[in-house]
């Protein structure tokens, strides 16, 4: 699993947008997909243009995340947020600081959450998924 | 601009009309001359918001400036001279869209505002059980959800006129739907998810033999074609300014002035009144019964000026040059693989939505907008239509008689790359 350090690095490497897209777009398509079966409508994250869906379990006290989406970019954003989510504890999930990931991802113009791209509603279902899991 | 009715005032034949010089007109409007992400500004989502033309820009700066007062108030300057500008605007759109006198124009904050006056006013008046209330299948949801509320409370029935392959409307469907249980017939004039226009005039007469009253959503007909309503013989036609060069927040709904002097006020507040006790409170005449608080008087004088705008130019030349954008637009789209219009019937106004097979709409809107290029993806407030054509939504490029033919090939060229980096 690819880690927020090597992203932010990779992304601060590139120096044009095609190449910074690019590189969203392979991270996109080298995120496993989802089984067809999982993506039932309770799995949908609303708020988003594209279909998005997460599911999660608990495997061993960490959280473990099922995610997808139909749109390549949206998907990149999904391999993000899963470099910092990913098998992590709901203690740390919840104090992961993600405003300050994505000050440092600001390279990417779309990853602010007033653009549409459900990015915020897909931070909020898993912080959520985390929230539960310690209740 | 196909269904043109200009009235007298603005087309007389000795009339002298603007040229359409096109890098001209793109200097009345300050707004495109910027780079986005480093590329020059293509704006090619008209159908959501026009732009406006420094004119109207100016005209609600002047206003603020030398004229902000509240109207048909104060006993002092200012508030007359406010009035009396808010009063011209209205006398502007009633001569623009033909109607018989100017209490028929009410001024709203936009299309979805008039139509859900009329759904709360007349429709909660006329709409009982078992009524019958027609829409179609390419319907804003604007033109959809306050009839849904309205047939749920009083426990109405709605009904959807098909579509074909190309997105027209078909008539014989509507013609099969009428019936004596049928009350009113909502339907847009121009879709704005894929810019067909409908035979609005057909449907307003076989609607009034049924008896039936015809509401026509006209948000996205007013930047393209001038409407005249005395010759449309709708019964409330609604449009929202800033869908033509106007500012937002300002609409209209008309309404012939025998429907609107029988409906019950809306709103309740200050100048929608007559008189008013604890023990009973009179309302005053149209238009102001539906106009309850203070309005949009900026907005008022700012939809007068986007009219004074587009008058200055031939509306058939606007539009022949609109189709030409269209014609130009489409040819240049179906050459790259994979691209499917939706909608791609003969009578439209310039719009196009499509979709590239192995493309998600939202990934192209991102590559090109990084590009410089503003569009629209996605349902476009109408998924009934959506689901009706077994897609999820598209791209939808949408012009305004200030692109050129040249933002449409840097377009183009931008589309093919973001295609080249997504498949």
């Amino acid at each position: 699993m690819i880690q927020t350090t090597e992203i932010i690095e990779t992304l601060s490497f590139f120096d044009c947008w095609e190449d910074r897209y690019r590189y969203m777009i392979e991270l996109g398509k080298e995120l496993p997909a989802m089984d067809n079966d999982l993506k039932t409508q309770d799995k949908l994250v609303p708020g988003c243009q594209s279909r998005v869906w997460i599911d999660w379990k608990n495997i061993n006290g960490l959280l473990h995340f099922e995610v997808d989406s139909d749109a390549l970019i949206v998907k990149g954003l999904l391999a993000l947020v899963m470099a910092a989510y990913q098998d992590k504890s709901a203690n740390d999930i919840i104090e992961f600081d993600i405003q300050n990931y994505f000050e440092q991802l600001d390279l990417i113009k779309h990853l602010s959450p007033t653009r549409g791209n459900g990015l915020q509603a897909m931070i909020g279902k898993i912080q959520g998924a985390a929230r539960q899991m310690l209740d | 601009m196909s269904n043109l009715n200009k009235q007298a005032p603005d087309n007389h034949p000795t009339r002298h009309f603007r040229s359409l010089d096109i890098e001209k007109i793109r200097a009345d409007f300050p707004i495109l001359a910027q780079k986005v992400n480093g590329h020059e500004l293509i704006y090619f989502d008209n159908a959501a918001t026009s732009q406006k033309p420094l004119s109207v820009i100016k005209a609600v700066d002047t206003y603020y400036q030398s004229s902000n007062s509240n109207v048909h108030r104060g006993a002092h300057y200012l508030s007359d001279q406010a009035t009396q500008q808010f009063e011209q605007a209205r006398q502007k759109v009633q001569a623009y869209i033909n109607a018989a006198n100017r209490e028929e124009v009410i001024w709203t904050r936009g299309t979805t505002e008039a139509i859900n006056l009329v759904a709360q006013t007349w429709g909660r008046q006329n709409i009982k059980a078992d009524d019958e209330i027609i829409l179609s299948s390419l319907e804003h949801h604007s033109n959809i959800v306050p009839w849904q509320m309205l047939a749920e409370e009083k426990k109405a029935h709605i009904r959807v006129i098909n579509i074909d392959a190309d997105g027209q409307l078909d008539l014989s469907h509507f013609e099969s739907l009428l019936c004596d249980k049928t009350k009113l017939v909502s339907v847009g004039h121009v879709s704005n998810a894929l810019g067909v226009t409908n035979p609005i005039q057909d449907i307003i007469k076989l609607a009034h033999q049924q008896g039936a009253k015809v509401l026509i959503d006209g948000a996205q007909a007013m930047a393209h074609s001038s409407v005249d309503v005395q010759q449309l013989d709708c019964d409330f036609y609604a449009f929202s300014g800033h869908k033509m060069f106007a500012p937002m927040g300002i609409g209209v709904l008309y309404g012939k002035s025998e429907l609107l002097n029988s409906m019950p006020p809306w709103q309740g507040g200050g100048e929608m009144i007559e008189k008013v006790s604890f023990d009973k409170t009179t309302f005053n005449q149209i238009p102001y019964k539906f106009e309850a608080g203070t309005p949009n008087v900026s907005g008022a004088i700012g939809i007068a000026t986007a009219i004074d705008y587009l008058a200055q130019f031939n509306s058939d030349d606007i539009a022949a040059y609109e189709q030409q954008l269209l014609n130009y637009a489409t040819q240049a789209l179906l050459k790259i693989e994979g691209l499917v219009i939706e909608g791609n019937c003969p009578n439209k106004v310039a719009v196009i939505s499509f979709n590239i097979v192995g493309c998600h709409g939202q990934d192209l809107g991102m590559l090109l907008d990084q590009q410089g290029v503003a569009l629209r993806t996605g349902h476009h407030c109408a998924m009934p239509l959506m689901q009706c054509l077994g897609i999820n939504g598209t791209v939808r490029v949408s012009f305004s008689f200030y692109n050129n033919q040249q933002e449409i090939d840097q377009f183009v060229q931008a589309l093919i790359k973001a295609k080249s980096m997504l498949v």
